[in-house]
């Protein structure tokens, strides 16, 4: 598909300031190269006849934005993925959360959930899901909806089952779930720690502490002063001694809150300094 | 075939490719003039995981600075930047990098047709993108973006190509400025840069 042409720099400002206005979204401080391709992704997959068309739908008609919402923001994500990652999750932070009484975990960005799963999965192999809950956010309703159920699909359950047992995962993965026609359902005893809710990392603020906060491939849709506000709200929400996870391609070095944090291992993860 | 443009200062070479390309970079990443006015990505088709590799392969072959593209970094001319394996590479007007880790086009993350596409919406005409070998039509959209916009469009010749298909689709839907042997590829990349 050729995309490019069928938005100009000018209308990806008009509708970043309509959807603001008359919306509450703030997309302002997204990465004008991504933001850009979305959009005229969504004007082509949507079929607009003209911008002026586009524009007036995403203004005024409000179950056509929640699709504008879905649409622009990227809700690609997988179960296990970055094994070595999950496998630094499963043998040394997680572990090292024992000691608490009670676990908080929040994922921020959570998209349709698959990640919530995997965390929850290894939580109970390490008997720590009893006490733990995991707070599942994301800007965007319909995707929440999505992860709620906990439901699949079962085409790509070879990749995870993969991607399970490269994290060192030593149990048969299929059985968290059922297959159901072409989904596989997870377990509903995962699901009981989880709660989901809509949070949004550039306009909410702080809501809990956690002592582990994981936001992994969101932040690389932020320009900069964005990506640093965000820290700073991730470092109110985190607890002394508490971990930060971000995305393979993502850092905190730079950042002011960097000089309050040691990284963990090789993967991208950073501990709270006491 | 058309004349070979100059590139002025801060301009930007793409070089996207699939099965079969590796060995053709090999080639021409040595041959290749230490002192450009311009930046080079390579964007190529791979397994995850196997970034580090192909970075200090392509390295080792070659006296110009090879990086993975970094998020946020800004772009530098004589260097050789690597779009980093299971995300898709994107130039933003500042000329710094992005990352997407958005669905995948033509089944493949990185794509060439993205990252040709975001090139040819910053560089517009100063922009050199080269397709080289593969076995399915990444990049061939890609091109005709960068055609449209005034940029310059290469293929390499399909006869020296492991896979053909690659260039094949290039010559036949993207019209494109030239079809380049391996042989002639730094020639014509050293051509681009007029003061060398």
């Amino acid at each position: 598909m050729i995309y490019s042409g069928t938005i100009s720099d000018e209308q990806v400002e008009i509708l970043i300031n309509d959807v603001l206005e008359h919306h509450g979204y703030d997309f302002t401080g997204y990465s004008r190269a991504s933001l850009k391709r979305r959009l005229a992704r969504l004007y082509t997959m949507d079929k607009h006849v003209s911008f002026a068309e586009f524009r007036y739908k995403t203004l005024n008609d409000e179950i056509y934005f929640k699709q504008f919402v879905e649409g622009v923001t990227v809700n690609v994500t997988e179960m296990f993925r970055d094994p070595t990652f999950y496998s630094l999750l499963r043998e040394k932070i997680l572990p090292s959360l024992n000691t608490y009484p009670f676990i908080r975990i929040w994922l921020a960005g959570c998209s349709t959930g698959e990640e919530a799963y995997s965390i929850a999965i290894i939580l109970q192999e390490l008997n720590l899901l009893h006490k733990s809950l995991i707070y599942a956010t994301d800007i965007n309703p319909t995707v929440l909806e999505k992860a709620a159920n906990g439901m699949f699909p079962l085409s790509q359950m070879k990749n995870y089952s993969e991607n399970y047992i490269a994290s060192g995962g030593k149990k048969d993965f299929s059985s968290y779930y059922t297959a159901n026609y072409s989904l596989a359902k997870f377990a509903m005893e995962l699901k009981s720690k989880m709660i989901f809710s809509t949070h949004n990392l550039v306009s909410d603020r702080s809501f809990n502490e956690f002592q582990l906060i994981l936001c992994r491939n969101v932040l690389i849709y932020f320009d900069r002063p964005l990506q640093f506000r965000v820290f700073q709200l991730f470092d109110q929400s985190l607890e002394k001694l508490g971990y930060l996870a971000l995305g393979t391609k993502e850092t905190i070095d730079f950042s002011p809150i960097s000089s309050s944090y040691k990284k963990v291992g090789t993967d991208k993860v950073w501990r709270k300094l006491g | 075939m058309e004349e070979i443009r100059l590139m002025k200062k801060d301009g930007l070479l793409v070089i996207g490719g699939s099965a079969g390309s590796l060995d053709v970079l090999l080639k021409v990443l040595p041959e290749v003039n230490q002192h450009l006015n311009f930046a080079i990505i390579i964007v190529i088709h791979r397994k995850q995981g196997t970034d580090s590799l192909l970075t200090d392969l392509l390295a080792h072959r070659t006296q110009l600075s090879v990086k993975e593209a970094d998020e946020k970094e800004k772009l530098e001319n004589g260097k050789v930047y690597i779009a980093p394996s299971d995300y898709h590479l994107l130039i933003e007007k500042d000329f710094t990098f992005s990352l997407d880790y958005s669905e995948k086009v033509n089944y493949s993350r990185p794509s060439i047709d993205v990252t040709f596409q975001s090139a040819a919406d910053v560089f517009g005409e100063n922009l050199v993108c080269l397709l080289l070998s593969g076995s399915n039509a990444d990049g061939v959209n890609g091109l005709i973006s960068v055609k449209k916009n005034g940029g310059t469009t290469w293929a390499q010749s399909p006869e020296s190509a492991q896979v053909s298909y690659m260039p094949e689709q290039a010559i036949l839907r993207a019209n494109v400025s030239a079809v380049l042997k391996i042989e002639e590829m730094a020639k014509y990349i050293n051509s681009l840069a007029a003061n060398n």
